[in-house]
């Protein structure tokens, strides 16, 4: 190779650049959690560094300790090489750092000036405030971004893009030299990201260092530099987008190949269990009819409202259906409630875990067993042992990973909180599970966990129900899929007639 | 690597039993307790006396024994301030049918029965039709209490049998009190209730999340019912032991006692938000006011000083642990 005499590129003067700030080996550990575990990063000035990972890889906590919110256990935060700390937030926005959240705090009854003023307001020298100056420099940071929205106006008058460059104003409105953009682009359109992008060159060309956490690898290669892979608390990957190539990144981020993402396993599909005839709703859905056999996965696809978790939410009895019959074994049932329902072996992995499947403040095994009281105790009073036992059973077939059983499942990350979920209800040996979008918000190593679980658990004759919005997941896992559309049923489609296409027609209901 | 493959083992609990003893809130509590004892035994000649002693424990029964029911309902999420103007109406109840010849038995369950139905009373508004108990049980505070005073007016009911004495003034076996022998039984029948039955597991669920509790099959509203029917029936208790003792029932009886039951229980560590907590903790809390009440009162502290003392107690045991959170945030 010819490397000893390698013509100089447009990087090499950039990279020899001293960074703004630098973080040397940074860990912070919570309890029975190392959520960052020796981090290293750099960020230059003119230049927008990407980082890149799943959730619960440490992001987020990277942006609480780089905000003074979090104090890191070990490791060092420098800025213009000069070692630094952050005993408050208000040290890190001194120290010229400002963040850029997924959803800013703003207020609706205050005007653009006071929202992008709130806490930090220019004072005249008798001490009250300055709103001359408050709506002189507001326009200014509003005319930065390219847009002339009045400091004057309420921000309840304001469309949801310009809002957003209102927290971005706020944002600004510090002197800050490192601007932190926390999911910036999650909830605008492509228009909206254009605008947005425009203004982090504008930043850039001002010299400020931009840390950018987006999970887009479009976005990410349009506005980046530089790049930074977090995997389980640790950075394993850094360096110039330019040369790296996508794939790379992905394998980084998820640490294996993405094709055995679903793991599907043959199962030969027995008896009917659960029959549902005419089931409706009130209001949600109406006469939704189906029929559910032994080892078989029925997926349950729709959009965001079609009324499918309400569905699912009222075969488990916590709402009452207007209509409809069910039979479980051939037998006629009616569930009342969501005890009915566990009696009958109907249970239901909900969607909002920590709001609706768990006491995130109580020990593990307190959480897995409390479906089951009546077998771990004896004639009303518990027995400790007994619930450890049941919970260790299901622990260890999960995998689940914590420093104990008694200690709180809200110190879980958010896979091994969804395993302490499903091992509850397992620990019932229900007939019927229903899953409630089962991988929402668990990063793709556990999902890959909860899939092949789910698999295993249809070989050993339980019937599943699993709702889903991601299509990946439905085709991968589905024998069968029930599309919802408006609270009506708009086809069960068999496996091999399974595409994304036509799924998303029955779905959106375009012919 | 290997070590995915090996199977790991996750221990059943961190630490040793006693390591977790040490940093509970019950010990703390207990060191106070001890330290208040000692202060006063040196403070003043006549406490340390067992007959002395065992007066003081008439400051803390009778509240005690509400404390105890009042746990669990704190622990699950809700509240029961109208628990003194039980004690109110039941005492008026039992002064009416003590006026009409009712024997000693008859005005027990007549004590007991009434503060069981302002129970149910509660349950039903909370329970039944999902109203917040705060503002139920401040409505039925005024409710039970008025009706008292209705009734008595300014008037009072004094007659009682001699028999029914013995509730409030008995001695079970030397300076033990009947009042103090019943408190530690339902100290004990509480703490089996809370901390050993499945009941007790679903009191705590509920406190920590409605919603999950709901989701995971448990009966929400009728572990609540229950739980206010427990309070109305010891605020009934409480009432029988109060009016025998004190042999006379005015509608201002028990007068501000919600307060220093609640007081009880908040400094027993029980969380005002729901969700954690110990009977032994409300135990240890009983004797620290009754303690200092009854050292304060040796000292000749007047009654006013006291109830700015319950008021402090109660601002600086909910301050506690909040400041102490933050301040091992900050460390972080």
């Amino acid at each position: 190779m010819m490397n000893a005499v390698a013509p100089t590129n447009d990087l090499a003067p950039l990279a020899a650049e001293t960074p703004i700030l630098e973080m040397r080996g940074i860990s912070q550990i919570f309890p029975g959690v190392k959520a960052l575990d020796g981090v290293s990063i750099k960020l230059y000035p003119g230049q927008v560094t990407a980082l890149i990972g799943e959730n619960g890889a440490g992001k987020s906590t990277l942006v609480k300790i780089l905000t003074g919110i979090y104090r890191p256990n070990e490791g060092e935060i420098l800025i213009d090489e000069q070692p630094i700390s952050f005993p408050s937030a208000q040290a890190a926005i001194d120290a010229g750092v400002t963040a850029i959240h997924q959803e800013t705090v703003l207020f609706d009854e205050l005007t653009v000036g006071e929202n992008i003023f709130l806490g930090h307001a220019p004072r005249t020298r008798f001490g009250t405030i300055d709103w001359r100056q408050i709506n002189s420099r507001s326009k200014a940071l509003m005319h930065q971004l390219e847009s002339e929205i009045d400091p004057t106006v309420r921000l309840r008058d304001l469309s949801i893009a310009q809002r957003h460059l209102v927290a971005i104003a706020r944002a600004l409105s510090v002197e800050a030299r490192i601007v932190i953009m926390d999911e910036p682009t999650a909830a605008l359109s492509r228009k909206e990201i254009d605008d947005l992008f425009r203004i982090v060159e504008g930043l850039k060309r001002q010299g400020k260092a931009i840390l950018f956490i987006s999970h887009k690898f479009d976005e990410v290669y349009e506005i980046a530099e530089n790049f930074v892979v977090f995997r389980d608390g640790r950075a394993v990957g850094q360096g110039k987008l330019k040369t790296t190539p996508q794939d790379e990144i992905v394998r980084l981020m998820v640490g294996r190949d993405v094709k055995d993402v679903f793991p599907k396993v043959a199962v030969e599909i027995g008896a009917p269990v659960l029959a549902v005839h005419g089931y409706s709703h009130p209001t949600e859905f109406r006469d939704i009819s189906f029929e559910l056999r032994r080892g078989e996965i029925l997926g349950v696809y729709g959009l965001i409202g079609a009324g499918r978790s309400e569905l699912c939410q009222s075969l488990f009895g916590i709402t009452r259906p207007s209509a409809g019959r069910l039979t479980l074994e051939g037998q006629p049932i009616e569930i009342r409630s969501s005890s009915d329902a566990i009696r009958a072996g109907i249970v239901y992995v909900p969607e909002e875990r920590g709001r609706h499947g768990l006491a995130l403040p109580m020990p593990i095994f307190q959480n897995m067993s409390l479906p089951s009281l009546k077998k771990t105790s004896r004639s009303g009073f518990l027995k400790a042992a007994n619930e450890l036992a049941l919970a260790r059973k299901y622990a260890e077939r999960l995998d689940l990973r914590a420093a104990a059983l008694s200690v709180p499942v809200g110190t879980l990350s958010g896979g091994n909180q969804q395993k302490v979920v499903i091992g509850k209800w397992l620990a019932t040996r229900p007939k019927v599970i229903i899953l409630d979008e089962p991988t929402k918000g668990i990063d793709i190593g556990s999902k890959a966990a909860v899939h092949g679980f789910i698999s295993e658990l249809a070989a050993e004759g339980l019937s599943i129900i699993m709702v889903s919005s991601e299509l990946p997941e439905i085709l991968g896992m589905s024998d069968r899929v029930l599309v919802m559309r408006e609270g009506l049923a708009a086809g069960v489609f068999e496996r091999d007639r399974l595409s994304a296409e036509v799924l998303v027609r029955a779905a959106t209901g375009n012919q | 690597m290997s070590d995915v493959a090996t199977k790991r083992v996750i221990p059943d609990r961190l630490g040793t039993k006693t390591s977790r003893m040490l940093a509970s809130w019950e010990v703390l509590l207990f060191g106070v307790a001890a330290l208040i004892f000692i202060f006063n035994s040196f403070a003043s000649p006549y406490f340390l006396n067992a007959w002395n002693l065992s007066d003081a424990t008439f400051n803390f029964t009778e509240k005690a024994m509400i404390a105890f029911a009042m746990a669990l309902l704190v622990i699950a999420g809700e509240i029961d301030l109208s628990v003194a103007a039980i004690i109110a109406l039941a005492s008026t109840a039992m002064g009416a049918a003590a006026q009409m010849g009712i024997g000693t038995p008859g005005l027990v369950a007549i004590g007991i029965g009434t503060g069981l139905l302002c129970g149910a009373f509660n349950g039903l508004l909370v329970a039944g039709l999902r109203l917040p108990s705060i503002v139920v049980t401040i409505g039925t505070m005024s409710l039970f209490r008025g009706i008292s005073y209705i009734v008595l007016g300014d008037q009072a009911y004094g007659k009682y049998p001699e028999s029914f004495a013995y509730f409030g003034q008995g001695y079970v076996a030397w300076v033990f009190s009947f009042e103090f022998v019943l408190f530690i039984g339902l100290a004990i029948a509480f703490a089996i209730l809370l901390h050993a039955t499945n009941f007790g597991r679903q009191v705590y669920v509920i406190g920590n999340n409605e919603f999950a509790a709901r989701f995971s099959g448990i009966p929400v509203e009728r572990v609540k019912f229950i739980l206010f029917l427990l309070t109305g029936l010891m605020a009934g208790v409480a009432a029988v032991c109060l009016t025998s003792r004190l042999g006379s029932t005015r509608p201002s009886i028990a007068q501000g006692w919600e307060l220093e039951v609640v007081t009880m229980v908040v400094l027993g560590g029980v969380s005002i938000l729901g969700g954690a907590g110990t009977i032994a903790g409300v135990v240890i809390a009983a004797f620290v006011m009754g303690l200092v009440t009854f050292g304060l009162g040796l000292l000749n502290v007047p009654g006013i000083v006291m109830s700015i003392f319950v008021g402090l107690l109660l601002i600086i045991t909910i301050a506690v642990p909040i400041i102490a959170r933050r301040i091992k945030e900050m460390n972080r």
